[in-house]
């Protein structure tokens, strides 16, 4: 869930989409600016946090990658839980994955909270000669539009568009939360860090 | 599915994901797999129409509870010492950060028909309204030898060698009441029965110091801190540390049939004509019925309300334990209570449980002192299940099977499992070494 600081908002983001389809790649080249050709399948870091300013506020996203538990449907329900934005990505060269998008959508849809953020990105645009997924016409943006989501492009591979998604998404995140259910605290090791985080003056 | 694993894991409760996490990542390839389609096993939390089909047949829960969806039932209800070994598990994986805990409002004794809170300090003793005047002055000169007491220090042992002297020889040196040993030794101590009295004086001690530690770490009204969501959280924290070490996932098994070899050692797991191969099984009781004894059975209430529990100064969550021998009986009872405020119920709904090792056939007579605490109750399930203990070899099997959970309010025989069975495994220690002084909560408003 998104929560409010002065002007400083945190908010978990999950990644959904069938493995392949590049989820690690496009938070690799967010949070790190690097794109590996051969990115093994998720391993040893699913959990990265960056902090971005937008026009109002800063933004500090708690992105979620699936660690490889989509590959068997066996993603937990705290994956979703207190998520305030979701990425659903597929391979425009792949129709299998745009119509796998498509579940994840609906499952989104039954396990998260109604005010989630939800775009969608086809992914690997690069690779326009073996494209599958049309943009416009029937396919991508129509589906995206008749959803509530919003659509975009993007290729991790040579960065086009990336960091416009979370870019967006930080801006379309609700500023004023209605009150929630108080977060509880977090326990860590590391105090000073958490708590800069979480923290405020006022 | 067709590889070959070092470990397959089946089951996904609490026992079998953290050892699944710590496996993972050790650097070992691990296939973990569970017969149902979701998370937890016996330790999941179920929403009220997943509690309905399992108590009631139907699916059917009446509306005036709320929202299915905003219920967390935990079928192994405890709660975590805040400086228990589960927090240490918890840090030195760094799942914490997938978690969110409050603290536990309040821990109460039952003593002669009536409910006090749990002294555990100096101070605290003082005042408590259990004890008369006089007793207060020893059990709190008791407290401060035990908060005084250091390992190390040969001077805080007061001559006493606590490693040989028994907890009797101790308490009755402080001259205390038999009441005073109750609750020290049952609500602090945390003991399941009185053998205690007669084991080296140190066990106690330690666990006293433990209680007392735990209740300073967050300035609650108790030693305890729970996660939101309920403990069927936990779990899937582990599962996913798992996970991003490379571990694989599969719910949904059916069968998952253990393959022995003609020398009877585990080869396999078959599920769905597919056989996946391993050096080593890990799983909980239900997946090798043939290699386990039963050692015992639980009785329970589940009881869902809409007020706090009586007397407990309107505790949102509490633990009250009515030790054995206030009750007659040879094991204690115990009474665990959450609420909307953990976010396992919806606003103004409090869940109740009330656990012991059963003594008979009947929960509904044996649980009734500790159902009486409760007052008016909306909906009330009884339940009794079997405990089972390995009775295999493991060096002889490949096959590591953990034990069933306990009635016990806390973690801490839990993880005790866990860490032997890691042991057994790896056929090394689990180090735990964590500055647990420098972790410390943070974000409790945020």
């Amino acid at each position: 869930m998104a929560t409010i600081g002065n002007n400083s908002i945190n908010a978990k983001l999950v990644l959904l989409g069938d493995m392949g389809t590049g989820k690690s790649s496009l938070v690799l080249r967010f949070v790190k600016g690097q794109f590996l050709e051969f990115q093994e399948s998720t391993i040893g870091a699913a959990f990265f946090s960056q902090t971005l300013a937008v026009s109002d506020a800063t933004v500090k996203l708690e992105i979620w990658d699936t660690a490889g538990q989509e590959r068997y449907h066996s993603l937990a329900p705290m994956y979703y839980r207190g998520a305030a934005a979701a990425i659903i990505v597929y391979d425009i060269s792949r129709m299998e994955s745009f119509e796998r998008a498509k579940k994840w959508v609906q499952e989104l849809q039954k396990q998260g909270n109604p005010s989630m953020v939800t775009s969608l990105v086809g992914n690997k645009c690069d690779l326009e000669d073996k494209r599958e997924v049309l943009t416009e016409a029937s396919e991508a943006r129509t589906y995206a539009e008749d959803n509530g989501l919003f659509f975009m492009e993007t290729s991790a591979k040579t960065a086009i568009n990336v960091n416009d998604i979370f870019y967006e998404i930080a801006r379309r995140l609700p500023r004023a939360q209605p009150a929630q259910q108080p977060a509880g605290m977090v326990i860590a090791d590391r105090p000073a860090e958490i708590s800069r985080a979480s923290t405020c003056c006022s | 599915m067709d590889e070959e694993y070092d470990v397959i894991v089946l089951g996904t409760g609490l026992k079998e994901c953290i050892l699944s996490g710590l496996l993972s990542v050790d650097g070992l390839k691990v296939l973990h797999m569970d017969r149902n389609d979701y998370y937890g096993g016996e330790s999941t939390s179920l929403s009220l129409v997943q509690l309905w089909k399992r108590f009631r047949s139907n699916d059917k829960p009446p509306e005036l509870l709320g929202s299915s969806r905003e219920y967390n039932v935990d079928m192994i209800p405890k709660f975590m010492m805040a400086n228990g070994t589960l927090v240490r598990v918890l840090i030195r994986t760094g799942v914490t950060k997938y978690l969110n805990f409050k603290a536990v409002d309040g821990s109460f004794v039952y003593n002669n028909g009536k409910i006090y809170k749990v002294p555990a300090t100096d101070v605290e003793a003082l005042k408590s309204t259990l004890m008369g005047l006089f007793e207060k002055r020893r059990a709190r000169k008791f407290f401060i030898y035990v908060q005084d007491y250091e390992d190390d220090d040969p001077k805080s042992h007061e001559g006493l060698d606590l490693n040989k002297v028994t907890t009797r020889d101790v308490i009755s040196k402080y001259g205390l009441e038999d009441n005073t040993v109750d609750f020290i030794g049952h609500a602090l101590a945390l003991h399941r029965d009185d053998s205690y009295l007669d084991e080296p004086a140190i066990y106690t001690v330690k666990r006293m110091k433990l209680y007392a530690e735990s209740l300073a770490r967050f300035q609650g009204g108790s030693p305890y801190i729970y996660p939101l969501y309920g403990l069927g959280e936990l779990p899937q924290g582990f599962a996913r540390l798992s996970a991003v070490y490379g571990g694989t996932y599969m719910l949904n098994k059916p069968e998952c049939k253990v393959e022995f070899d003609t020398d009877g050692k585990a080869y396999g797991v078959t599920s769905e004509g597919e056989t996946a191969k391993c050096k080593k099984v890990v799983c909980d009781p239900s997946y090798l019925p043939d290699k386990v004894k039963k050692v015992g059975r639980v009785a329970r209430a589940i009881c869902i309300m809409s007020h706090p529990i009586p007397n407990t100064n309107d505790s949102h969550s509490v633990q009250i334990i009515l030790p054995q021998k206030q009750l007659g009986r040879r094991s204690d009872m115990y009474v665990f209570c959450c609420s909307y405020a953990h976010n396992v119920a919806p606003k103004g709904k409090y869940i109740a449980f009330v656990s012991t090792e059963a003594e008979t056939d009947h929960p509904e007579t044996e649980l009734k002192p500790g159902i009486d605490l409760l007052g008016p109750v909306d909906e009330t399930f009884f339940d009794i299940y079997d405990r089972y203990e390995p009775a295999n070899h493991d060096e002889q099997d490949n096959c590591f099977i953990s034990t069933s959970y306990d009635a016990t309010t806390h973690f801490e025989s839990t993880v005790q499992d866990v860490i032997s069975m890691y042991k057994k495994i790896t056929g090394k220690e689990l180090d735990l070494s964590v500055d647990l002084s420098a972790a410390s909560a943070a974000g409790e408003d945020a």
